[in-house]
């Protein structure tokens, strides 16, 4: 087994892991959490693509997952910041009570 | 005939005022409340006056300068035509002003008597006072359109007077009666009228030398010829010569006239034998210059037929009014008569002396029915020379000068007729019908005096006919005969006074009315009596009046009449004649088997082809519409309106399925993304299989 196959099989594992807690968790702040595994589990494999491409010299990679870690920290503030203030609305965070939004 | 180029006088340019101030009066009246018996009383009889005043100056006027003088003035116009209409004024038009202001004034006076008690003493004289302004409107009209108005309006008015008391049955039937008649002959003269205006091409009379009564026009129109071979002024004048007769109660449109009586008696007296009756008389001398002798042959005739068919029947009636009114119609006769046989001053002198005594017959009619308390039937009367003593001295003087008895007014004129229809040389027929005519008027004026004013008092016995009487019913009690008030003595005794003497003016020594009304200068000629055979025919015709009188007296006056119950002299010694005359000659019931009875199925077979037929079409057109409409209905509702429906129901259905889908759970929405990514991961891998 190379390098790239267990660093995909990790980091499908870690999707897979923040899939099941994005959907099963109740708590909208877990739910965020797993969302964040998920985006972690692409970095790992923007990373690793990089390392075991055709150009590792390149450094392209790596400025992306920078990026999106960046992109990711803003978003998860954005995120607790919402969470907050649903909290503050509804008295509740748990996601499956927060129906406003059904049509 | 000249015009008079000089400037108008002023009677000429205010004539009009004389028939404008009693309709002024009339629609003043009609404004005034029921209560206001007095002002509308003094309002009518007020502008009669005025127009009296006025009328008498227009005849001095017309006396200074006898030719015919008109005003016109355009009135509107056709295309390019104007039609004009004016007033004229020529001894004819004077001496018939002054006679229909004077027996109007002296009727309207009476009126204030008779008319007491009525509630509808205001619409009386407003009636009355449209009838007189419209009668004069008549008289004065110098355009056949403007006399034609004024004519219908003197035919409304009367139908409005005679259906006076329009509650009773009787008197409504009679008003309808006199109206439609009436428009039979009017029909006739509205047709003369066209046909006039077509060849003349204008309706005045006199116009300067271009009115259709003056000689270019009248020439014209002889020399043409109607298809029958008939001159076109004969055609035009026989037409116009039949509204005169619906007018004019000639046969055989007479039947009118016995059934006005059913209006008051003033009514009676001012329309129904002075005045409106005499309205077609007054046309036919009006258009005197348009009759040929054809035409004026068929006046002569229908006019000595009307004079004796009148008298006939007249002998055999009971009511006092009726036997006066169809010796109005008889008289008419007379008039038509002598216009056909003698020209205008003879027919116009029998109507002026007429209008005089035959209102004050009327008029003492009123006041022996006054007296009577609405008492009609000369049966039921009977001495009354003791009660109303007034009465019965102007009302004999006034059967006296009807008759024709020597030097009273009717005696002239009649003479005068008979003389000129002697001399007619087409026939001596119409002569003969006259003399028997004045036999017979002699004879049922006599038989009437002795009915009502001599013999002893008859009361009516409990099982006579109740009289309906317009007044409350507590005025009907039989109450001793009384004389009725001065203002009512008073017209009677000013109008004895004319009946006895007013023939004087147009004696054969001194004919004044005569040269009057031709223009000529009067002349005092006792020679006159000389001409050869006139004092034969007065002697004749005298005598026959004495005959006429002593046949009354010996069949009604040698022995009193003591019953009311009693059968008439004359129905005792010939009863199938007196009955025929009695149910005046069957002429109404020969209407109502020919022209009602047609007019009837003609009515019933159009009412059977309209409710059939035509309303058959109607119907089922209707049927289509409403069945198409059910039809459309039933599309709309089930077809169109149920498609909708469902589409509506079925858009809400899959709506609500879809929108179930997007319940607000987050989880869910990332539950399809992950299944979405699942299938789409799997569809890749499948893609990439080999």
């Amino acid at each position: 087994m190379n390098p790239l196959a267990i660093c995909l099989l990790v980091s499908a594992l870690l999707f897979a892991v923040g899939l099941a807690g994005a959907l099963t968790r109740r708590s909208a702040i877990l739910v965020l959490a797993g969302i964040e595994l998920m985006l972690n589990a692409a970095n790992l494999n923007f990373i690793a693509f990089w390392r075991f491409g055709p150009h590792p010299e390149a450094l392209t990679g790596i400025v992306f997952v920078i990026f999106a870690i960046a992109v990711a920290a803003a978003e998860a503030a954005v995120g607790l910041a919402l969470i907050l203030a649903i909290y503050r609305h509804a008295r509740t965070s748990d996601v499956s009570e927060i129906t406003e939004m059904k049509g | 005939m000249t015009q008079n180029a000089a400037p108008a006088a002023w009677i000429l340019r205010y004539l009009w005022l004389i028939p404008a101030l009693p309709i002024l009066a009339a629609g003043l009246c009609a404004l005034l409340p029921k209560t206001q018996r007095r002002l509308s009383a003094t309002l009518s009889i007020g502008s009669m006056t005025v127009s009296l005043i006025l009328a008498v100056r227009a005849l001095v006027h017309a006396i200074a300068q006898p030719a015919v003088q008109v005003v016109t003035f355009p009135w509107m116009q056709f295309g390019s035509q104007w039609i004009a209409l004016g007033w004229l004024l020529d001894p004819l038009a004077a001496v018939m002003l002054v006679m229909v202001t004077f027996v109007g004034l002296l009727i309207f006076i009476y009126s204030l008597g008779y008319m007491a008690h009525d509630d509808n003493f205001t619409r009386f004289f407003c009636f009355l006072s449209l009838f007189a302004g419209a009668m004069l409107g008549v008289v004065i009209a110098n355009s056949l359109l403007l006399l034609f108005m004024c004519w219908e309006v003197v035919g409304l008015t009367s139908y409005l007077l005679i259906g006076f008391w329009f509650h009773r049955p009787a008197a409504a039937s009679a008003a309808k009666k006199a109206f439609i008649v009436t428009r039979v002959g009017d029909l006739g003269l509205l047709l003369g009228m066209v046909w006039l205006y077509a060849q003349a091409g204008t309706l005045l009379f006199y116009n300067h030398g271009a009115g259709c009564l003056e000689q270019s026009a009248v020439a014209a129109m002889g020399a043409h010829l109607t298809t029958a071979g008939m001159a076109v002024s004969t055609a035009i004048g026989l037409l116009i010569f039949s509204g005169a007769v619906g007018k004019s109660g000639q046969v055989p449109l007479h039947v009118w006239l016995p059934d006005a009586m059913e209006g008051p008696t003033p009514v009676s007296a001012l329309i129904h034998a002075a005045t409106m009756v005499a309205a077609g008389v007054y046309l036919m001398a009006r258009v005197y210059p348009l009759l040929d002798h054809a035409t004026l042959a068929v006046i002569a005739w229908v006019g000595a037929i009307t004079a004796v068919f009148a008298a006939c029947i007249a002998v055999a009636q009971n009511d006092i009014k009726r036997i006066l009114a169809y010796s109005t119609v008889s008289q008419l006769g007379y008039m038509m008569l002598g216009l056909g046989v003698g020209g205008v001053a003879v027919g116009i002198f029998h109507l002026i002396t007429h209008a005089f005594f035959k209102s004050l017959l009327f008029l003492g009619a009123g006041s022996v029915i006054h007296g009577c308390t609405e008492e009609q039937d000369i049966r039921n009367m009977g001495g009354l020379r003791r009660f109303m003593p007034i009465t019965f001295v102007t009302y004999a003087a006034a059967m006296l000068a009807l008759c024709g008895f020597p030097l009273f007014a009717g005696f002239w004129s009649k003479d005068a007729i008979l003389e000129h229809a002697h001399a007619w040389s087409p026939s001596l027929g119409p002569y003969y019908l006259g003399a028997i005519g004045a036999l017979l008027t002699a004879f049922y004026m006599t038989r009437q005096v002795f009915y009502v004013f001599f013999g002893p008092q008859r009361v009516p016995e409990a099982t006579a006919e109740p009289v309906e009487s317009p007044r409350p019913p507590e005025r009907c009690v039989i109450v001793h005969p009384h004389e009725s008030p001065s203002v009512m003595t008073i017209p009677l005794s000013i109008l004895a006074v004319f009946a006895v003497f007013l023939g004087f003016v147009g004696t054969p020594a001194w004919p004044w009315f005569q040269s009057f009304l031709s223009a000529t200068p009067p002349g005092f000629n006792m020679h006159a009596f000389m001409e050869p055979g006139l004092i034969a025919l007065m002697i004749d015709s005298s005598l026959l009046v004495f005959a006429g009188l002593i046949f009354g007296w010996w069949f009604y006056g040698r022995k009193p009449i003591v019953r009311a119950t009693d059968p008439d002299a004359l129905e005792r010694r010939i009863p199938p004649v007196f009955h025929a005359l009695a149910d005046r000659l069957y002429v109404d019931e020969i209407y109502g088997f020919t022209v009602i009875a047609l007019t009837r199925f003609l009515s019933a077979f159009s009412a059977w082809l309209d409710r059939r037929i035509f309303g058959g079409v109607v119907n089922l057109i209707s049927w289509l519409i409403t069945g198409l409409g059910w039809f459309d209905s039933g599309i709309d509702r089930f077809v169109v309106n149920g498609g909708f429906d469902l589409g509506c129901r079925e858009l809400g259905a899959g709506g609500r399925l879809i929108a179930s889908l997007q319940n607000g759970r987050v989880q869910n929405y990332l539950r399809v993304i992950a299944g979405a990514l699942v299938v789409l991961a799997a569809l890749l891998l499948w893609g990439h299989r080999g």
